[in-house]
């Protein structure tokens, strides 16, 4: 395919990516949605808003993030020299806090004041909790029962935060249905309400919405490794649940032709198994949640259960920019097994000190597919989007270890 | 504006100003419980006095929906229901009922999933009439509602309490069949609107459309739709359909016997409340 000018300028005036993203949303929520749009697009022309965005990313959430040479696991891989961009030093732990300070002071200058969420893993739930808690406004997160089940920490940290946590069990009552769940309270409660999406899917304008407030994790990093190495990185590599971490680092480099960009999706226990969690590398397109982009589903159009050891995979979509990347041929998605992301999470606790959240252990496994052939000056920014602290009973579990 | 072709819904709502009443419009999931109690409740409907034919496409993900119609929506997808058999189902009806509207509704994934051309050249010859899809507002009207009036299919908007003034044209510019108010913002079988406010948004809307309304969510009891009928042109009755479905399942999830008998039986006393709402402004 004929290289783009640039790939950084969707989505198109009705949120579209090529044919990804939309707006297909019930005619209730619509004028909300073209609220949100308006709302965020006055922001984002207002210096104020970014300044204040800015501030907080700096004094709370603790900003900007560390790059990090790890140099006992370049060593180990043997090939590449592999930076890790540290977001899951970020208050909360991981990268969706980011999203989370944008969006509610958003809905703050939209005068709304009720805040609603879905999660997975529950590290979104925690980050819209405790932006919830700092600004003095009353939070429902919706989560799947499966998820709260398996993520009990994050579920109590929530609640701790002043949160409440409405199980889910409607359909496979993972983050699909979570999601379902927080529409429907949505469209029952509009007068109020702003619906704080984790992530880059959803209607218009919430994909692109959330890749500007995330992409500070790919400016930081491009000023970042100037410094470090005075040039920019060789390849970006991050892992996709429904893309917001890995959005952020590669849209500021999408123009870069120098950069490639991996994207990492969940293969759980096998692409050829069926029981995964990746739309790009087995899906097709759909529509879902609001925007068009590809799904896990069966020939009926029936939307399938994602599987993923980790929960923050665990999303049978994608976000749509991902979608048009993909069909673009700029970012080339690849997928990695429960078993492998285990073996990564191990090995990035024993050879750097760091337990990484199961989510970028993926990425961190697929690094050390392509490190070992990569030469020793072949630079790599792999996203550490998450800390594992909230995994250590899964791990455990997995392990045979009784806690 | 009307569209350029007639369908059995023009025919039916000019029969029912010509009767001065207004119409019953029921809702049941297509496949709920299993193929044939479905096939078999639908078959009664006309008879039982529904007007109008609502046919629940089933998808796993029905975001607007309240408990009743998603589970009407699995119990289907558990019994293997899709939609191809649902445009099975119209087309064995139309056998022996070629007057009865029939209206599919659903979400966009299944109709995108089987083909928009293909969906709407074997909707029309199963003797489908006009779709209802939820996650298709005007903004993406070229995804099947053009395409649909291509095809002589009706494409039904929905309006809601939120629908501004500024947004009924939009919805109105491409509407046909009727316009489906959605009468509480929330999803369905949840709460109940009061007919005071109903009235009000049914006479806002008529400045902007001369198209049939029907008024939906929320209506369960005879009163309750008599009480619409008095103030629209139709009553939309479902998850107290689909609730009557479940309270005849026995504890493996089967149609007890008497399943389809036991629905058209409230179908029946839905009518007779509307039927016997005389309209405001009617002789």
């Amino acid at each position: 395919m004929k290289p783009l000018n640039t790939y950084r300028a969707g989505p198109d005036e009705h949120g579209h990516f090529g044919i990804y993203g939309g707006r297909f949303v019930a005619e209730t929520l619509m004028p909300l949605i073209l609220a949100v749009e308006k709302a965020y697009a006055a922001a984002k022309a207002d210096p104020s808003f970014d300044d204040e965005f800015r501030r907080y990313l700096k004094h709370y959430v603790g900003r900007p993030s560390p790059l990090f040479h790890a140099e006992r696991l370049s060593a180990h891989f043997g090939g590449a020299r592999i930076y890790f961009k540290r977001d899951e030093l970020n208050h909360t732990g991981a990268h969706k806090i980011n999203n989370c300070i944008g969006q509610i002071l958003l809905a703050r200058r939209m005068g709304k004041t009720r805040i609603i969420a879905e999660t997975g893993a529950g590290q979104h739930g925690v980050a819209t909790a405790t932006v919830c808690a700092l600004f003095g406004l009353p939070c429902v997160i919706y989560m799947g029962k499966t998820d709260v089940e398996r993520q009990a920490p994050n579920v109590f940290r929530m609640k701790l935060l002043g949160a409440e946590v409405v199980p889910v069990t409607a359909g496979s009552a993972t983050l699909k249905d979570a999601m379902n769940e927080a529409l429907r309270d949505w469209v029952a409660n509009v007068e109020d309400t702003y619906y704080l999406i984790g992530t880059v899917a959803g209607p218009h304008p919430y994909p692109a919405m959330v890749r500007d407030f995330q992409s500070v994790i790919g400016e930081e990093t491009r000023e970042q490794i100037m410094e470090a190495e005075g040039r920019l990185p060789d390849t970006l590599v991050a892992a996709i649940g429904g893309g917001s971490n890995a959005m952020g680092l590669f849209h500021p480099f999408l123009d870069d032709a120098s950069v490639r960009m991996h994207g990492v999706e969940a293969a759980g226990h096998g692409i050829e198994t069926g029981q995964h969690a990746a739309s790009l590398t087995a899906g097709r397109p759909g529509v879902l949640h609001g925007n068009r982009t590809y799904l896990l589903q069966d020939d009926d159009g029936q939307i399938t259960e994602a599987h993923s050891i980790s929960a923050g995979l665990d999303y049978p979509g994608i976000g749509p920019e991902h979608a048009w990347l993909k069909d673009m041929g700029r970012v080339e998605y690849v997928s990695i097994t429960d078993d492998e992301a285990v073996a990564a999470f191990q090995l990035c606790t024993q050879k750097e000190g760091i337990i990484p959240a199961l989510e970028p252990a993926h990425a961190l496994a697929h690094v050390g597919r392509i490190a070992p052939k990569l030469p020793k000056d072949h630079l790599i920014v792999m996203n550490l989007c998450g800390r594992g602290d909230k995994d250590v009973f899964a791990i455990a579990k997995r392990l045979g270890v009784e806690l | 504006m009307s569209a350029a072709f007639k369908t059995r819904l023009d025919a039916r709502f000019a029969s029912l100003r010509t009767e001065g009443r207004a119409g019953l419009i029921t809702f049941t999931t297509a496949g709920d419980p299993d193929a044939a109690t479905s096939q078999a409740i639908m078959a009664g409907l006309p008879a039982a006095g529904a007007d109008v034919i609502e046919i629940g496409i089933p998808f796993s993900d029905p975001m607007a929906d309240g408990p009743a119609i998603q589970l009407a929506s699995q119990r289907a997808l558990k019994a293997g229901a899709s939609l191809k058999k649902t445009l099975a189902m119209v087309r064995d009806f139309r056998r022996a009922d070629d007057t009865t509207p029939v209206v599919l509704m659903g979400y966009y994934n299944p109709i995108y999933s089987y083909g928009v051309d293909r969906f709407l050249v074997d909707a029309k010859a199963a003797g489908v009439d006009g779709l209802i899809v939820v996650d298709l507002p005007p903004e993406e009207e070229g995804e099947l509602c053009l395409p649909a009036l291509k095809a002589g299919i009706n494409f039904i908007y929905l309006s809601a309490p939120t629908s501004t003034d500024a947004r009924l044209p939009a919805i109105c510019r491409n509407a046909s069949g009727f316009l489906y108010y959605v009468s509480i913002t929330g999803i369905t079988g949840t709460r109940s609107a009061e007919a005071g406010s109903v009235e009000a948004a049914v006479t806002r809307i008529r400045r902007h459309t001369d198209l049939p309304i029907a008024v939906g969510f929320g209506i369960k009891t005879a009163e309750q739709a008599a009480a619409i009928a008095r103030v629209a042109d139709a009553a939309v009755v479902g998850s107290a359909l689909v609730e009557t479905v479940r309270a005849n399942l026995d504890g493996a999830g089967s149609a007890k016997p008497g399943c389809a008998e036991a629905v058209l039986n409230v179908v029946r006393e839905l009518a007779s409340g509307v039927r016997a709402a005389r309209r405001k402004g009617a002789a």
